[in-house]
Formats: structure tokens, C-alpha cells, sequence
């Protein structure tokens, strides 16, 4: 068998070699065909036949129209929003009265720590007054948004005052305190750009951040080494750093912690690294510095260093609204490429009012921030030995954030926890407290707790009931 | 629709073009002139890299006047303008004490509250004195009033749904709401021309978008099989759900939705519908109740109705009408539920009396009165400007009415030679609409009376003859065709 297959090998080569060593048979052309001349031409008719092949690809069969009915009828839509379930029910506190610190809550009088009136200016005669004035000439709204016919002088001046309070060249008016942030960044940032953000921004920053499509790189809450780390990578990853805007985003006080932001620090790194700085003075704004410009007056910096200062005037204001300044050409830009400007109606005039009005008072009086520092500074004092919390935020920070010591592990459970503790202060002792809210879109990642809004009319013997009540509940619910 | 004749649209393009190039080389010396002076960035990126504000340098700011304008008396039917001047060809625009008094085209007025009302106007400050400007507060933790939960039920109830809840600002109401109601994985489908609100809160929401053309059923139902049939893209897994977004009026076309139509499609598919009726609450409909009620729609089927209380009810904020399922949900998550200072209290107290007056609960008319107002103003002033020979778009009793301009040197010369005969108007360009075309918008209000109206007439056709907007004029009867009818007699 092996010597037949071997021998019929043998003979095919034979022939092979004598096929492509035959001597010339004919001339063509000039060009001699030998034996393997033929065998080339046979290989490249073969091939040119294959290519001249339609390849096989799978039939394209488009649905028809039955299958998309039928498509179409077994779809199910998931319900518009999820099952409401027992524990899920709304019972907001109902203010009967002004939201001063006595106020009137669901039929009774109680001390009022849960708003951000930190000047005491809810109230103020003056401008009540100058409210009043308002109404009674330009009515309520404004009607309109900025570039048509809804600029009231009202609104240029308070820019002014603004402007001129904080020794910027110009500032801009917003009608909304928390759409001041998410329409100032996506202004100024866009896709390509980068913004080193604190990871304990609120909401409002992290969804401005999100609509601008930029590079967003988070560092440690209130952490100047992560931050000079993070500076550091992002600088180096970047190929062309002259080309592409730089930012960091910071919050003067956190209002999810109470932390004051280091400014001479982040400074420092900022002019390091050519970085841009976006400030959110919300909280800060009339409550820091000697009298109450800001955390630049309050860390001795000049106030042209920091380029982007937005603020909510719903705080130590008492109004509504919002601003942002700095130089000209970061305000110009703004009056038409800031989409809760542009596309939004204005301010109205009444808030503005009250606005001029406020700051008025604060020039006048800069007693006040005297007050609110040693009433913060007295309710810090007081709350250090709560039994079961610990306080979380800044001495200067007029917001005061109590947080677990020991947590229970599960956010819910905390929730809880915090929920009756401030639900038994209202009950019990007619003290208002609320706990940090918050919603599930919300991505920040520090720990909830206990919040105390202090303010400049607070008296002494406020201050020690709401201390003294909260150290007997937690005591009782934490023990 | 817009029938653009074929030369305006040449004379259109060669305009911009001139613009642009004109723009190109003052860019041009600049960039030379400047290379010379040192540059004090020293290594921060601009603010503005090449083209993009260029727009506003070179178009924008050469007819910065005719925007912007302030005023210094409520907006109501007549109203003053402040005057400006300019030192620097129009770069930057002073004050001056000077005002001029005006026919207001231009203001949201609908119903004529934005001045000082007779019931609404002493409550407002009354409830000012006792509940101040604001609460400081978020609405979760101090910030609900009274007022604010009254409101809630009035607005429910004058809508004709369940339950509501409001907002301190309209813009904020779409931007925060759309993304607590879809997230990634579920569909987005809204009208071409929709506002900036719905497009931000759309894209901060993190679902897949899409566009149908502009009042187009068929096209919808078109693309919601397509949708639908082929799920999410790339895996093909079914939509979670899908939301359809559409507004009332469009602010800058004045038509009304199709909406029996479209609310007939989107049941068939089980789709969600969502209906922003920002410049038609209080302004259509009978008894001032919207779209629904002007097209015969019941409530109940559209899933959830927002709307915003600037335009007819002179006053600010939002609100979203909804079942009580939804309105639970969206106080437990919506961010700014929880995280924006509650609407000022002087303020809802403004719509509260608004809503009084227009259900009539007041114990007057005048409610009725002001909707019968408007809508004949409205049809009034519509029909005589086409007998005029303008285009104008919009449907009968939309109290918005744009005329088309076109040519970008038509804006400022409309613009401002109606100021000069004390008429003031609003005109809008690109980006706001697309870049051929340009137009102005007259929003009427009930606050005009017929003289008024007469006389914004009277000037807008005489300016209209000056700058050569009138492009479909109506041809009155030739005296010799008027002899030849006769003679057939």
C-alpha cells in the first residue's frame, strides 16, 4: 500500500517537473511559453473568478409592518413613578407666620433653626418698605425675560450695588438662587475642557457640571493635598494645557458639612497650576468677613484673584434670586450665553428691591455679623457634648452639622434615626431642626446629619434651649 | 408655515454673507493689531476661543440697542423706556434719566395682572407685612406656608387634575423635574422647536433624545414604531418608558399644538405625555383653562401638565399638575423640591388672587371679562395686519403673533423706528430662531384697549411701508375693474 501511494507520488512529480521543465514549445509574442507559464495563467484565471463571486452576506430582512405591530402591542411601559409606599409620606413643617426666629409651626410657636437667615433680616422694616414701593409701582413680576423688556431699572441698580459692595467691576442678576451655578458653568466650561470639582458640591453645582459636558475630575471634600494630587495628574494627562480652560470648583461654606474652603490654599495651587477659580458664596455671602464680603475678605485675599464668585441671595439676603461677578468681560459674556439668563424671565422687581435694601442695611449696620459670629460661636460651644453626635462643621460656618458618632451602617437606618430625634425636638421642646434631604439623583457622598441654621436675632437664651433640648433627645433616641 | 419667497431668502443669504465677511477682517486686524501689544494671559486659556462669540462681537453687538432695553415702570400696556446712548459704536450703553412712554408689544402680559390690580395688589402687601419677602428656607425643611399649600389645590383644581406642586421659577421647573421622572434607559421624544428648559432638563436627565418634526402626528407615530420596534441602541433591550414632550403655544411661532392628534397617538403606543403649557394657561381656552380646554382635551389624558404663572398671572415660578402618585414621588426627589429656597410668599399670594379673579371667585367679572378681552384682541389684531399684507404665523387666538422679517438690516430698522414713534416691539434673530428666519413678536395682552391696538397698528404699518416687510400685500380692486363691474350690473 505505502509503496503504490509512493510510486503514484513519485510519477505525479515526475510529470509536474517535466510540465514546468519542458523545453520552449512555442514563442508568442516574443515571450516563450514554458510549462509553468501555464500553470501561473490557470492560477490567476481561477482567482479573478472568485473575486467576480458576490460574497455571501446573510439576507437583510427589515421588520414589516406586522412585526412591528406586534412589537408595538406586547411592549410594556414601566409606571411613570415607582409604588408609594407607607413610609414615603410628605409632612413638611407649615409655617403660619414669617420665618423669623420665632415663628408660628402647624398651630404653634416654636424656635426656628431651619432657615438661612443668618443677618436676622427677615422682617426688617425697611425693607418691607422698600418692598412695598415696589409692588405698588412695578407690580409683581417682571413679565418678560432681560432682552425683552424685562429689565427694570431696579435690576441694574441692585447689579450696581452689588458690584460696588464687593469691589467688582460688574455683576449679573439670576432669578433663582440654585439656577445661578448650573447656568454660570456650562457658560463658561464645555465639552474638552476641565474642572477639578470638591466630591461635596450640592446638587446644583453637580448638575451644572454634568450639563457642560467637560472633564470633571472630584477630590477629597475639603482635602488641599488630594486637590494639589488631582491638579497634578490632570496637568499631566493634558496635552496642549494652553489651549484647553481650566477650572476648580469650590463652595466657600459646604453646605452638606458646614466646611469652610481654605481660599489662600486653593490660591496658591490655583496660580501653581494656571487653573481658573468658580466660587459659590451662597452661604458666605454677608456672614464672612469683617463686614460680611465673603470668604476674600475673611482670608485677607483681593478680591480680582478669584475669577467666577456666584452666590444665592435666598440666604443672609433674605431674598430670592441670585448673582455672579467678577470681571467685565466674565460678566459680558454671561448676558448671553448663560441659559437661566437668556431664556428665563427676570427677577422680580420687588426681590430686587429688597436686595439693594439688605445690603443697605448690612453697610449700615455691621454690628450684625458681631452678633452672628458670637451667637454661632456660643451654640458651637453649647452643642460639643451632645451625647451621641458630634459636630461636624467649621467654628465660623453658620450652619451647624451635627453628625453621628457612631453609625448604624445603613444610610436608611441613620435617616431614621436623625428623622425622629428632629421630630421629638419639634414635639416635645417646640424647636425646629431639620435633617440634611437628600434626593436620589443627588451623587455627593458625604454622611447625612443634623442641621442648625443660626442667626444674627437669635437671643442668648434661644440658643441654650436648643441645646439643651437637643442633648436630652439624643440621649433618649440614641442610647 | 412660512412661505419664504425665493429673493428675500437670496437678499437673506448675501446680507449675512456680507456680514460675515465684513466680520472676518475686522477679526483680522485685530489679531494683527494685537499681536503687537503683549499678551497678559500668560498661560490661561481664553475665555472665548475663535469663533465661538463671534457671532456676538461682530452681529450681535453692531444692534445691541434694540435688546435688552430697560424700562422703569411696570411692564403693563403703556409703559417708559429708558433711553441709552452710546459713546463706542454701540460696544458698550449708557443710562440716562430720560424716558420715553410706549405702547408695550413686547411684555407677557396676557391678562393684564403685571401692574398694581385693584383685589390683587392690597392682599399681595398684605401678605408681605405678615409672612415677609421669603422664607430663606428649602420647602422640605421651613420654607411651606400656607400659602403655598393653598395654592397647591387651586392650581390643581383650576388644571383639572389631582394634585400639583410648584416651583420658584419656570425655567428650573423643567430642568429639574424631567430628569426625577426618566434617567438612562428610557426615551425622550420632544417637538423640534421646544424650549431651552425642556432641552437642558432632557439632557440632564441622561436618556436617549429624540426629535420629531414640529406638530407632526404622523411623523411622530413614525418614529415611535421605529423606536419602539428597535429598543435601546446598541442592545436593543425595550425601552423603560417613554416620554413625549410638547408645549401649548409656541412662544416663537404662536401656534397651537395638534394636540387631540398627538394625545390619539400616544395612547395607542401607551407612551407618557408631558405638556409645557408656559404661554397658554390663562391665556386660551374659555375660561382661561389652556389648550386642553380650547381643543377639547380632557385632562385626564395628558400624564402631566406643567405651565408657568409669569405670563398670565404677573407673577413668577412654576408648577407641575399630575396625579397624586406623581406629585408624591417628584416632593421625595425632585431636587429643587429639596434644595431651592421656596417661592416668595408675596408672590403666590399674586397668583392665588389671579386664579380668584379668573375663576371669578372674587365675586366680579372681571376674570371673564379679561379672557373675552384678550382672545378679541387677539383675532382683532391678527386680521388686520394680514389685511395689511404682512406674514404674520400663528393661529386664531394664540395672543402670539409674529411678523416675519427676514433680512437681518430689517431687525434694527423695524426696532428702532417704532421706538421712535413710541411703540415698542420685540425683535428676535438667530439663535433664538433659525438664521433666515428673523421676525418680530407682538404678544397682545388684555390690558390694550381698541385704541391702543389702533394706534400700534397705525405706526407698525407705516414702519412696515418704510423698511419693506409687507411681502404678501392684498391687492385692493383697481378703480377700472370696479367700472367694469358696475357696467355688468
Amino acid at each position: 500500500m505505502a509503496s503504490a501511494m509512493v510510486n503514484i507520488t513519485a510519477s505525479v512529480l515526475d510529470w509536474v517537473s517535466l510540465a514546468f521543465d519542458a523545453p520552449t514549445k512555442a514563442v508568442v509574442f516574443g515571450v516563450p511559453i514554458d510549462g509553468h507559464l501555464v500553470v501561473e495563467v490557470l492560477l490567476v484565471v481561477v482567482i479573478l473568478f472568485q473575486l467576480t463571486r458576490k460574497s455571501y452576506k446573510p439576507p437583510k430582512k427589515p421588520l414589516t409592518e406586522k412585526e412591528i405591530d406586534e412589537l408595538c402591542d406586547e411592549w410594556v411601559p414601566e409606571p411613570l413613578t415607582p409604588q408609594i409606599t407607607e413610609d414615603m409620606t410628605d409632612d413638611a413643617p407649615i409655617l403660619e407666620s414669617a420665618a423669623g426666629p420665632h415663628a408660628i409651626v402647624n398651630g404653634k410657636e416654636v424656635l426656628n433653626f431651619a432657615s438661612a437667615n443668618y443677618l436676622g433680616l427677615i422682617g426688617n422694616e425697611k425693607i418691607t418698605d422698600s418692598c412695598v414701593g415696589a409692588l405698588e409701582k412695578y407690580g409683581v413680576g417682571s413679565c418678560g425675560p432681560r432682552g425683552f423688556y424685562g429689565t427694570i431699572d431696579v435690576h441694574l441698580d441692585c447689579e450696581q450695588k452689588i458690584a460696588k459692595f464687593l469691589g467688582t467691576p460688574d455683576s449679573i442678576l439670576y432669578s433663582y438662587g440654585i439656577s445661578t451655578i448650573f447656568s454660570v458653568i456650562p457658560a463658561f466650561c464645555k465639552k474638552g475642557d476641565i474642572i477639578v470639582a470638591d466630591e461635596g458640591v450640592h446638587w446644583a453645582v453637580q448638575n451644572g457640571l454634568y450639563l457642560s459636558r467637560s472633564t470633571v475630575a472630584y477630590f477629597k471634600h475639603n482635602d488641599m493635598k488630594s486637590l494639589e494630587n488631582k491638579l497634578e495628574e490632570v496637568t499631566r494627562r493634558s496635552k496642549h494645557p494652553e489651549k484647553i480652560r481650566r477650572y476648580i470648583v469650590v463652595e466657600s461654606i459646604y453646605q452638606n458639612s458646614g466646611q469652610i474652603a481654605p481660599l489662600d490654599e486653593i490660591l496658591r495651587l490655583k496660580e501653581k497650576y494656571r487653573f481658573r477659580i468658580i466660587l459659590d458664596e451662597s452661604h458666605s455671602f454677608g456672614v464672612l468677613g469683617n463686614s460680611g464680603r465673603g470668604l476674600a475678605e475673611q482670608c485677607g485675599v483681593p478680591i480680582e484673584k478669584i475669577d467666577i464668585i456666584t452666590a444665592g441671595m435666598g440666604n443672609a439676603l433674605a431674598t430670592d434670586g441670585g448673582f455672579c461677578t467678577g470681571s467685565v468681560r466674565v460678566v459680558d459674556h454671561q448676558r448671553l450665553s448663560s441659559a437661566g439668563y437668556v431664556f428665563s424671565a427676570s427677577l422680580p422687581p420687588y426681590l430686587a428691591s429688597a436686595a439693594i435694601a439688605a445690603v443697605d442695611h448690612l453697610e449700615e449696620n455691621p454690628s450684625i455679623l458681631a452678633n452672628l459670629r458670637a451667637n454661632i460661636a456660643t451654640l458651637f460651644n453649647e452643642l460639643s457634648d451632645v451625647p451621641g453626635l458630634v459636630v461636624a462643621s467649621h467654628l465660623l460656618s453658620p450652619i451647624v452639622f451635627l453628625k453621628l458618632k457612631k453609625s448604624t451602617g445603613s444610610d436608611k437606618a441613620d435617616m431614621h434615626l436623625l428623622e425622629s430625634i428632629a421630630k421629638r425636638v419639634l414635639e416635645e421642646d417646640s424647636v425646629l431642626i431639620v435633617t440634611t434631604k437628600r434626593s436620589s439623583l443627588d451623587k455627593c457622598p458625604l454622611p447625612i446629619g443634623l442641621r442648625l441654621f443660626v442667626s444674627a436675632s437669635h437671643s442668648e437664651s434661644d440658643l441654650l434651649k436648643a441645646a439643651t433640648s437637643l442633648k436630652r433627645v439624643a440621649a433618649l433616641v440614641l442610647s | 408655515m412660512v412661505r419664504l419667497p425665493y429673493l428675500t431668502a437670496l437678499t437673506t443669504l448675501l446680507s449675512y454673507g456680507i456680514l460675515f465677511v465684513f466680520g472676518q477682517l475686522r477679526d483680522l486686524f485685530r489679531k494683527l493689531l494685537d499681536s503687537s501689544k503683549s499678551n497678559n494671559l500668560q498661560g490661561y486659556a481664553p475665555i472665548c476661543l475663535g469663533l465661538e462669540d463671534f457671532y456676538t462681537r461682530r452681529l450681535y453687538l453692531r444692534i445691541q440697542d434694540c435688546f435688552g432695553r430697560p424700562i422703569s415702570s411696570a411692564p403693563d400696556a403703556w409703559f417708559d423706556v429708558v433711553e441709552r446712548y452710546s459713546n463706542d459704536n454701540n460696544k458698550t450703553l449708557q443710562r440716562t434719566e430720560k424716558t420715553s412712554k410706549c405702547l408695550n408689544l413686547g411684555s407677557y402680559n396676557y391678562l393684564g395682572f403685571a401692574a398694581a390690580d385693584e383685589y390683587c395688589t392690597p392682599r399681595v402687601i398684605e401678605t408681605l407685612k405678615e409672612y415677609s419677602v421669603s422664607t430663606c428656607s428649602v420647602r422640605v425643611d421651613g420654607g411651606t406656608t400656607k400659602l403655598h399649600n393653598e395654592l397647591e389645590e387651586l392650581v390643581a383644581r383650576f388644571v383639572g387634575k389631582p394634585a400639583a406642586i410648584l416651583f420658584g421659577m419656570g425655567y428650573v421647573t423643567n430642568s429639574a423635574i424631567i430628569p426625577a421622572l426618566v434617567s438612562k434607559g428610557s426615551l425622550i421624544i420632544s417637538d423640534s422647536l421646544n424650549h431651552n428648559s425642556i432641552v437642558n432638563g432632557a439632557r440632564g436627565s441622561g436618556a436617549t433624545v429624540r426629535v420629531f418634526q414640529h406638530n407632526s402626528p404622523s411623523h411622530l407615530e413614525d418614529l415611535l414604531r421605529e423606536q419602539i420596534a428597535h429598543g435601546q441602541p446598541r442592545t436593543h433591550r425595550p425601552w423603560k418608558k417613554i416620554v413625549v414632550i410638547i408645549e401649548g403655544i409656541y412662544s416663537m411661532e404662536g401656534e397651537l399644538c395638534n394636540l387631540p392628534e398627538i394625545i390619539a397617538v400616544c395612547k395607542k403606543y401607551k407612551v407618557y405625555t408631558y405638556l409645557d403649557e408656559a404661554h397658554s394657561i390663562g391665556a386660551v381656552g374659555k375660561t382661561g383653562k389652556g389648550v386642553c380646554e380650547l381643543l377639547g382635551v380632557d385632562p385626564t389624558d395628558v400624564d402631566i401638565m406643567m405651565g408657568t404663572f409669569t405670563k398670565s398671572f404677573g407673577s413668577c415660578g412654576g408648577y407641575i399638575a399630575a396625579s397624586k402618585e406623581i406629585i408624591q414621588h417628584l416632593k421625595r426627589t425632585c431636587p429643587a423640591h429639596l434644595y431651592a429656597t421656596s417661592m416668595s410668599p408675596p408672590a403666590v399670594q399674586q397668583v392665588i388672587s389671579a386664579l380668584q379673579v379668573i375663576l371669578g371667585e372674587d365675586g366680579t367679572n372681571r376674570g371673564a371679562k379679561k379672557l373675552a378681552q384678550i382672545r378679541e384682541n387677539s383675532n382683532f389684531f391678527r386680521s388686520e395686519l394680514q389685511k395689511m399684507g404682512f406674514e404674520v404665523l400663528g393661529d386664531n387666538d394664540s395672543p402670539v403673533m409674529p411678523i416675519m422679517l427676514y433680512n437681518p438690516a430689517k431687525i434694527p430698522a423695524f426696532s428702532r423706528e417704532c421706538l421712535n414713534q413710541n411703540v415698542a416691539v420685540v425683535t428676535v434673530a438667530f439663535p433664538a430662531t433659525p438664521l433666515l428666519l428673523a421676525r418680530a413678536r407682538i404678544c397682545i395682552s388684555a390690558a390694550h384697549t381698541r385704541e391702543d391696538l389702533i394706534k400700534g397698528l397705525e405706526v407698525i404699518s407705516k414702519v412696515g411701508d418704510l423698511v419693506g416687510i409687507k411681502y404678501f400685500p392684498v391687492e385692493p380692486l383697481k378703480p377700472q375693474k370696479v367700472r367694469e363691474l358696475k357696467k355688468l350690473e
